[in-house]
């Protein structure tokens, strides 16, 4: 019996007109297409420079500025209102003002200011965008500092050396943090969202009736619907693997058995959410709006874009109900730090109980006979 | 004409149908009230009724889709309410919404049907091709359903519907929105099945099908007010048409909507 | 006008009896407002961090210090020896670790080899590079603290004056606000409006009221209005809880930003007339609503990722979504506090494209009709 249906939902999927190619562009979006958009990499800040001073220095500090990489000087203004302007129109996002002397002052008093105003509507770029240049501006001050101080005055006491590092990701790449929870959000759709909404347009159509009179046993009908978008999900997300290989050169760093066994979990988990959804919806809009309600709410409780450790204490207990944060931490830990199938039981035991639950409800609210 | 032979249906073994008391309540509002027939092999049984009048839950129940509140029905030998999978597996059913898969091929909506109800797979091809033959549809096996006329479409679902030989074939509304050509070739159909022993129950609106049927029995809130052939009916109630006796007993309703 | 008030009271009725998306239409604007204004947050709060510190001399007690007690930070745990670091980090707990060299203080005063090493995990990278600025930042500080006990200040140091403009707190809400208020807008209008005249053509009852003896302009009309009402109510909401939960103060003139919405409520309305009279079913409408407006509305429109670290292309394509105008033009008005003048590019925008949706709606509508 179930052959017979399994038939009919591939056949359906591959005469649709759109279901086929989304399947194959999936990937590649989320992969190649998505992770430029969702980049919050801060580079490109527009700089609106008032020299007050015109000096050898005020120049040279400018000059180390633009070549920085960070910043390109959009604008270069005679005073500080007139630059304030041009942040106004959104031609430059910060403001370097040098006041008057400033090269004089150094070499006088040993001390000046340099003005930073920052466009920090964009808290992200307003903070990183300051901080970046108040590092350059350091740095310049200390190459003043080694001109004017003679070797043998150069070690002061009290002084020490700071140096970051990066583990895991040492280039810092965005696309390294994006990559794998993208992947996540591809087998989401496939695996929970689109069957839904198949189960609630045969329900619209009427056929669910046809099928309801029939011996088909409800347990196989929903298998039929699910099988299919569980092998599809499991072939992109192979695609999503060899594309990000490919293109990024981003393997990951513990076992793919691990990724495929909590992915199949997830799955699991995320079908029966869709199943809920179906289950409760009677039309096709009603069944998307419900989707974008909750899928919305998953991922943005889910630290796909921001750490959760940054959300308020409420937020961080929401941000447990969200399946999404599991698999997500899963997919990044794996990729990036290489963990292992004994360091990832909490997720483990935490999407098997999501996976518990929602099929358990989808069972209890799915009815063939009232 | 056969009506004679079904004037009173004795023979209990024959029956396929059998219903007694059958009540269902939804919340305080009684759909079917307390109804009570039987049905027998190869028997055309014209289920008749307003809009509302319970035709549909009546028929919804006996095919194992809803739940009775009290009472007992036995189709084709088993329980409705406790074998509930077994009388899907022995019943056909074509409802009033097209129900076949537009997106699939003619003969893909026939496999898969049969193979729903268990035909063995070697049959299946044979007697698709046959099937097709019969309704001189053998030009259309590679078509799209949605692009099938919706006559041509209700006849391939109800062929559809007795393809596994079911012992009985619920009907509901099918030929609705369907012209008067098609309709009659849809009853030529329905003889056919009745002929190989499909028992046919059937609900309508067209008061000329229900001429058609062996039996009749008419709905009026939930009960069934009137039950016999065409033509003992129509003398019962001194009427000239099937339409007269069911003006006559609409008339009846509380809610009437006539 | 009788007759369009009935009409009108019919669209009513359509959208209350469906209870699902009543609830979703005034719901969603209130959890979309507090889950991105709480889910996306930049802003750095007490994230955890290690220090392994094999001199615990008075030096390093001040830079754990220092780092402890400000806002951003709390220490987490002292460790023993680097190996611990690793389990750390994968356990995914912490977010960066402070590495201290050996005989810190001796070092600091003697030989000018004093080092910090600050290991942060890079996994998510906007995090780590935000952390080790603010911890660098932290540290310079500690230093001066230092040098000044010490004997004096550094000579030649160019001292920065920081200013945050429009945000000084850099709080991420401010930057959310004006697009949660794009993207809702537009949701219900475009979204919304599109669906349910699709519905009724397919349905057939678009014929029905065709043949009506009402006006087709009047009839469009009659949709319009309450998914009208409703963004009216949304943007109500929106900018109580900006205000009121989100302590997003309204900058600039109300009138004015009022005005400006109806401008895109206007724009977003004939987008949706515009999609329905492309379409003939209730599913392409949703999917070219959702797909080509939301999706890029989410992603192209400033409103989570800022558009200058996107590819050229893409950032052209971001030029013709109205949105992103809209966005840009309430948060001058909105956040920055300007008036008509800085937004006046933005407003020609939205206009010429109202008038040129309209136009292409109206057009095609009439040829349908002959």
């Amino acid at each position: 019996m179930l052959k017979y249906l399994l038939e009919k939902e591939f056949k359906q999927f591959f005469r649709s007109s759109s279901l086929p190619r989304m399947v194959i562009i999936m990937p590649f979006m989320a992969v190649l297409i998505f992770p430029l958009v969702a980049n919050f990499e801060i580079k490109n800040i527009n700089l609106a420079v008032v020299d007050n001073d015109k000096s050898t220095y005020s120049q040279q500090l400018i000059q180390k500025v633009s070549s920085s990489g960070y910043f390109r000087i959009s604008d270069v203004s005679d005073s500080y209102p007139q630059a304030l302007r041009s942040v106004e129109l959104n031609k430059s996002d910060i403001i370097l003002e040098i006041p008057p002397h400033f090269e004089r002052d150094m070499a006088k008093e040993k001390s000046a200011t340099v003005l930073i105003a920052a466009n920090s509507v964009s808290g992200t770029k307003g903070g990183l965008g300051s901080s970046y240049l108040a590092g350059i501006i350091g740095d310049f001050s200390n190459n003043i500092r080694s001109e004017w101080i003679t070797a043998s005055d150069r070690f002061s006491s009290g002084r020490f050396e700071i140096s970051p590092q990066f583990w895991y990701n040492p280039r810092l790449l965005y696309t390294y943090f994006m990559v794998p929870a993208l992947m996540v959000m591809v087998l989401a759709m496939l695996c929970g969202f689109l069957p839904a909404l198949n189960i609630v347009g045969e329900k619209a159509n009427g056929t669910i009736e046809q099928m309801n009179v029939t011996p088909v046993n409800k347990f196989i009908f929903i298998l039929s619907k699910l099988l299919p978008y569980w092998i599809i999900g499991f072939v992109v997300l192979t695609i999503c693997f060899i594309v990000a290989r490919i293109f990024y050169g981003l393997v990951p760093e513990g076992s793919l058995a691990t990724i495929y066994l909590f992915a199949a979990l997830f799955v699991l988990a995320f079908s029966g959410f869709g199943l809920v959804i179906s289950n409760y919806a009677n039309t096709l809009q009603q069944a998307m709006f419900m989707m974008f309600f909750f899928v919305l709410t998953f991922i943005l409780m889910s630290g796909l874009y921001t750490p959760i450790a940054n959300m308020p204490q409420w937020a961080q207990y929401l941000s447990n109900f969200s399946p999404l944060k599991y698999i997500i931490i899963v997919l990044r830990q794996v990729y990036l730090k290489g963990s292992s199938f004994s360091e990832l039981l909490l997720p483990f035991a935490v999407l098997s109980g999501f996976a518990v639950f929602f099929n358990g409800w989808a069972v209890l609210s799915y009815r063939k006979s009232s | 004409m056969k009506t004679a032979l079904w004037n009173s249906p004795t023979d209990r073994y024959m029956n396929v149908i059998t219903v007694e008391n059958l009540t269902k309540k939804f919340g305080s509002f009684t759909a079917v009230d307390n109804i009570s027939f039987e049905v027998g092999k190869g028997e055309i049984f014209g289920f008749l009724g307003a809009n509302g009048a319970g035709k549909t839950t009546a028929m919804r129940m006996l095919c194992g889709l809803l739940k009775p509140t009290s009472g007992k029905g036995i189709v084709a030998g088993y329980d409705i309410r406790s074998e509930s999978e077994n009388v899907k597996a022995s019943i056909g059913y074509m409802s009033q919404k097209f129900a076949l898969y537009e997106d699939l091929k003619v003969w893909e909506n026939i496999r898969l049907y049969a193979g729903i109800y268990g035909v063995p797979e070697k049959d299946i091809a044979p007697k698709t091709d046959e099937l097709l033959k019969e309704l001189g549809f053998e030009g259309e096996k590679e078509t799209l359903v949605k692009s099938l006329p919706l006559g041509w479409r209700q006849k391939l679902a109800f062929s559809v519907s007795i393809f596994h030989e079911p012992k009985v074939v619920f009907l509901d509304e099918p030929t609705g929105g369907v012209d008067p050509v098609t309709r009659r070739q849809f009853w030529e159909m329905i003889y056919k099945a009745s002929d190989k022993g499909i028992t046919v129950f059937v609900t309508t609106h067209y008061m000329d099908e229900a001429e058609y049927c062996n039996r009749v029995s008419i709905m009026v809130d939930g009960r069934i007010d009137a039950l016999d052939s065409p033509a003992n009916l129509k003398k019962e109630f001194n009427a000239t048409s099937m339409d007269e006796v069911f003006r006559k007993l609409a008339r009846k309703s509380k809610n009437n909507e006539l | 006008m009788r007759q369009f008030l009935v009409f009108v009271q019919k669209e009513f009725y359509h959208i209350f009896r469906d209870r699902w998306t009543t609830l979703i239409l005034l719901v969603l604007p209130i959890v979309m407002i507090i889950l991105f204004g709480f889910g996306i947050t930049t802003e750095i709060r007490n994230t955890k961090f290690a220090v392994y510190d094999p001199s615990r001399d008075i030096a390093t007690q001040g830079i754990v210090n220092k780092l402890e007690t400000s806002e951003y930070f709390s220490l987490d745990r002292y460790v023993t020896s680097p190996n611990e670091i690793e389990p750390l980090f994968r356990d995914g707990e912490i977010g960066f670790v402070v590495v201290l060299g050996e005989n810190f203080y001796e070092n600091l005063l003697h030989t000018g080899n004093a080092k910090i090493q600050l290991i942060a995990d890079g996994t998510d990278p906007n995090t780590a590079s935000t952390l080790t600025s603010y911890a660098t930042i932290l540290l310079s500080s500690y230093q001066q603290e230092l040098t000044g006990t010490a004997g004096g200040t550094i000579p030649y140091q160019i001292k920065t004056e920081v200013r945050l403009l429009y945000n000084p707190s850099l709080k991420s809400a401010y930057n959310i606000v004006p697009g949660i208020m794009g993207m809702i807008l537009m949701l219900i209008c475009a979204l919304m409006t599109s669906v349910s005249i699709a519905r009724e053509k397919e349905l057939g009852t678009m014929e029905l009221l065709l043949v009506s003896p009402m006006k087709p302009i009047l009839i469009i009309l009659s949709k319009l209005v309450p998914y009208f009402t409703i963004s009216i109510i949304n943007y109500i909401t929106i900018l109580l809880l900006s205000v009121f939960v989100l302590k997003v103060p309204i900058a600039g003139s109300l009138v004015l930003l009022s005005a400006l919405s109806l401008l895109f409520i206007f724009v977003s309305l004939s987008i949706g007339i515009l999609i329905s009279s492309l379409v003939e079913k209730q599913i392409v409408a949703l999917l070219i609503s959702g797909m080509i407006l939301m999706m890029p509305a989410v992603f192209l429109s400033g409103l989570m990722f800022p558009i200058e670290s996107m590819p050229v292309v893409l950032q052209w394509i971001s030029h013709i979504l109205p949105v992103k105008w809209f966005i840009i033009a309430v948060r001058n008005v909105m956040i920055k506090g300007l008036g008509f003048s800085s937004i006046i590019r933005e407003v020609l925008i939205l206009t010429g494209m109202a008038a040129v949706i309209i136009t292409l709606s109206l057009k095609k509508f009439k040829y349908r009709l002959e």
